[in-house]
């Protein structure tokens, strides 16, 4: 007994550091391609019955994870809307950005990175567009703004946004401490959801107040303002006045204050 | 006059043709030999008159490239996102000069920034003179020119960023206008004569421009003019110090120092500001996109100098009354009208207000440290306190998104804060000033400590004390101890006279004022001080010999300990 482990702790140092790698290598290899052979065995099936069989597992997950607040079968209880009816666009914004499920019981939920992977996030679509009619989750080409016009999308941010969620899209502030968040983070399929769904404070903008095409063109500008450069410099988070005001008394007159002293002490 | 020796060089040749025609040689020998007293905080004033200079330049170039027009145009520069967007001539000029003028965004942002410089370092400049006392008898009313100059540079910069008509420069008229309209019977007269009928209009902006590149430009020069030439005559305050009395200026020449200091100081205010410009973004007016009365964006906020005035707006709770059909918006009149009325008065009439409590009617020509004077320093960190809290006011929406919290909670607390903080700040700052005179008394008298221990041969341990320099000690004993006012409020036959009651007010703000001060040690304290440090450098020699003989010989070794028995 005594011998025994010193013989093996010797044989497991003298192991080739190659062959964690390789293992590793192997195991991916292994689980791709389990991966491409039930995708590929899914995909198979007809879509009704991947739905069906999506939404089956969606309840399990939804039960386990979801169901406290939300109530057993989705109808909402006193912590948690009733999900009937909301769709499967919901749910992938929701649960895709982090919000669901939630951390911490409060007035609105914050963007957090999401705790379910998509095929999860799928699954629970899934269930919940079982429950009843709602806005699905937008296809590729929905949220395509390739050929979008960005100034237009500009025009229509500013008018139907940015009173919320500000010109920059740096967010701003609702009453008794919701907020519209900032858009910085928000991927163009998150916006198209958020836009057909109004996730918690924000309304729904249907397809009849800003077609689609109009969609494409305000997510145009979000994507140009979450890249766009800052020809004057460094922007102070583009906050506005108020970093200005901060950056003016502490750096800016700071810097003439520490002149002037050096100016003034030296005649000593 | 005298034509003795004739010059010879070119310059003297020049300066004799000058001074046989304008005789400026006397006014010149004058001048420029003048005295100045020097420290840094009387270089505040030069920031904001630098950056004044930087303002007119920046501004040329501006003017020679906007377009002070309400048309209608559609954007087709080279910005894209706006490419197409319908706008007026106003805005697509400042996005042209943003990004097709050569230099225009460095000159946008040089102005932008120097504006900002400008009201900052007269209002620092402003603490500077409050504190110290500058504005006593005789230069009263060089107080209240600076008062209307920084008024003035608020207007200023407030009609200057409103010019681009971008979003948020649209937004801030538009409470303008609310505002103006709040105003009771009049208020829809002012608007409408303001923006030339319903707003926007298509007046407003060239209006605003005359005033901005000439009216209040032209009328802040006159007034900076009369400010330097008012210090010029009534001469420079000074600092107390040795040989420095209320009859004299002690410093440097204006020639050559302050030409060289006061030359090499705009330059170094001119090269920070066009280094932050080149590399600190302001005002990025493309962002916005064009003013159209139906849009607003969250976080539109105003620039530093007018962000009390949105924070007061923000804070006020929304009362209105109606009388007769009539709406009288008190939540507009009392925050944006009736505050900043009150706050202008105080500020300019304070030379008198500290009189009457005071009665001190000497002329001043040294300056008060702070902390000789704890009321009024303890008034200006209230009012600064009080300032502020309105400034952090206007931000409450900046602060609930960045902290995450509630912007009904920040708001409701602003609104009690507003109340609890001026007093609590007024009572620390007395506090420490107090402290401070209390220190200067304890230095004089004791000396500096050296943090160099003696051990006696008795075994004691005694820290020694060196004596403070004159500068040190003249800085202090410039303090003026000044009386309470005792004002007769009975005449010779003990019938109240008739100025009783303001003579009461005056004695009771007086004690208020005065009575609770630290007075300066007595002539005698100091003598008996001073004999301490006579033989400071023999202490250490003798006391490592013999330190009952140095005993003898009356000098000290100040010890930590209350025991005084070595001293006297």
């Amino acid at each position: 007994m005594k011998g025994k482990p010193a013989v093996n702790v010797s044989s497991s140092k003298r192991r080739r550091p190659m062959a964690a790698g390789v293992l590793l290598l192997l195991a991916l290899v292994s689980t791709g391609a389990a991966y491409a052979v039930t995708t590929s065995a899914l995909s198979a099936k007809s879509s009704s019955a991947a739905n069906a069989d999506n939404a089956r597992q969606g309840k399990l997950l939804f039960t386990e994870g979801c169901s406290s607040c939300h109530g057993l079968a989705a109808q909402g209880g006193s912590n948690g809307p009733s999900l009937v009816g909301v769709g499967a666009a919901a749910v992938d914004f929701q649960v895709g950005t982090g919000r669901m499920p939630m951390a911490a019981a409060g007035v609105q939920a914050r963007r957090k990175p999401p705790v379910y992977t998509q095929a999860e996030i799928d699954k629970l679509a899934a269930y919940v567009a079982s429950l009843g009619p709602g806005p699905s989750v937008p296809k590729a080409s929905q949220y395509d703004f390739s050929d979008a016009n960005v100034a237009a999308g500009g025009e229509i941010y500013r008018l139907n946004c940015s009173q919320c969620h500000n010109y920059a899209g740096k967010g701003g502030a609702l009453s008794d401490g919701k907020v519209a968040p900032q858009l910085m983070d928000a991927s163009p399929k998150q916006i198209y959801e958020a836009m057909i769904t109004g996730p918690q404070s924000m309304p729904v903008f249907s397809d009849r107040q800003i077609p689609a095409k109009n969609k494409q063109e305000i997510i145009a500008y979000i994507n140009y303002l979450q890249s766009a450069p800052d020809p004057g410099g460094s922007a102070l988070g583009r906050l506005g006045p108020v970093t200005e005001t901060v950056f003016l008394f502490t750096v800016a007159i700071g810097a003439l204050v520490a002149f002037a002293i050096w100016i003034g002490s030296k005649a000593r | 006059m005298s034509t003795s020796t004739q010059p010879s060089t070119p310059v003297g040749k020049t300066a004799r043709w000058v001074d046989d025609r304008y005789t400026t040689s006397n006014a010149l020998r004058r001048n420029l030999g003048k005295v100045f007293p020097d420290h840094w905080s009387f270089m505040l004033g030069e920031v904001a008159l630098y950056s004044f200079v930087i303002l007119l330049l920046s501004g040329t170039y501006l003017t020679l490239f906007f377009k002070p027009s309400m048309v209608d145009v559609i954007y087709n520069g080279t910005y894209v996102p706006l490419k197409g967007v319908k706008m007026t001539e106003a805005y697509a000029s400042s996005l042209d000069i943003s990004f097709d003028v050569r230099g225009g965004l460095l000159m946008r942002q040089i102005h932008h920034w120097a504006a900002l410089f400008f009201v900052g370092a007269m209002t620092i400049h402003m603490f500077r003179v409050f504190f110290t006392g500058a504005f006593r008898k005789p230069r009263e009313v060089n107080w209240v020119i600076g008062t209307v100059l920084v008024l003035l540079g608020i207007v200023e910069g407030f009609a200057g960023y409103s010019l681009p008509d971008d979003l948020l420069s649209g937004t801030g008229l538009r409470i303008t206008q609310g505002i103006a309209s709040a105003i009771p019977i009049v208020g829809t007269y002012v608007s409408f004569g303001l923006f030339g009928g319903e707003f926007p209009g298509t007046d407003f902006l060239p209006r605003l421009y005359a005033i901005h590149i000439l009216l209040i430009p032209g009328i802040i020069l006159a007034l900076v003019t009369a400010h330097l030439l008012m210090v010029w005559y009534q001469k420079h305050t000074q600092w107390p110090g040795p040989g420095r009395t209320e009859n004299n200026v002690v410093g440097y020449r204006f020639f050559p120092v302050y030409m060289a200091k006061a030359g090499g100081f705009f330059f170094i205010v001119f090269g920070v500001t066009t280094l932050i410009s080149a590399f600190v973004t302001i005002n990025p007016v493309w962002m916005f996109g064009p003013y159209t009365p139906d849009q607003v964006s969250a976080g539109s906020q105003p620039d530093w100098y007018m962000g009390f005035l949105d924070g007061a707006v923000r804070v006020m709770p929304n009362l209105e009354l109606v009388f007769w059909h009539h709406t009288l918006s008190l939540n507009l009149i009392v925050p944006a009208v009736v505050l900043p009325g009150i706050m202008t008065l105080l500020l300019g009439a304070y030379p008198w207000i500290e009189q009457f409590v005071t009665g001190d009617k000497r002329e001043h020509h040294l300056l008060d440290r702070p902390r000789n004077t704890p009321t009024r320093t303890a008034l200006g960190v209230t009012a600064i306190t009080f300032y502020l809290m309105l400034w952090v006011s206007g931000a409450n929406d900046i602060i609930a998104t960045t902290f995450e919290s509630s912007i009904n909670a920040i708001t409701i607390s602003l609104r009690i804060l507003l109340f609890v903080v001026p007093p609590i700040a007024f009572t620390i700052t007395k506090r420490i000033c107090l402290s401070l005179q209390r220190r200067d008394n304890d230095k004089l008298l004791h000396g500096h400590e050296t943090g160099r221990l003696l051990r006696l041969p008795h075994g004691e341990f005694v820290e020694i004390h060196a004596p403070l320099t004159q500068k040190e000690q003249a800085e202090i004993l410039g303090k003026v101890d000044m009386p309470v006012l005792a004002l007769e409020t009975v005449d010779a036959n003990g019938v109240a006279a008739p100025w009783a009651l303001v003579n009461n007010l005056r004695n009771r703000l007086s004690s208020w004022f005065y009575a609770i001060n630290v007075a300066k040690p007595s002539p005698a304290e100091l003598e008996a001080a001073a004999g301490h440090f006579s033989h400071v450098s023999a202490v250490e020699l003798e006391a490592t010999h013999r330190h009952r003989e140095f005993e003898a010989l009356g000098g000290v070794l100040h010890q930590p300990s209350e025991d005084e028995s070595v001293n006297h």
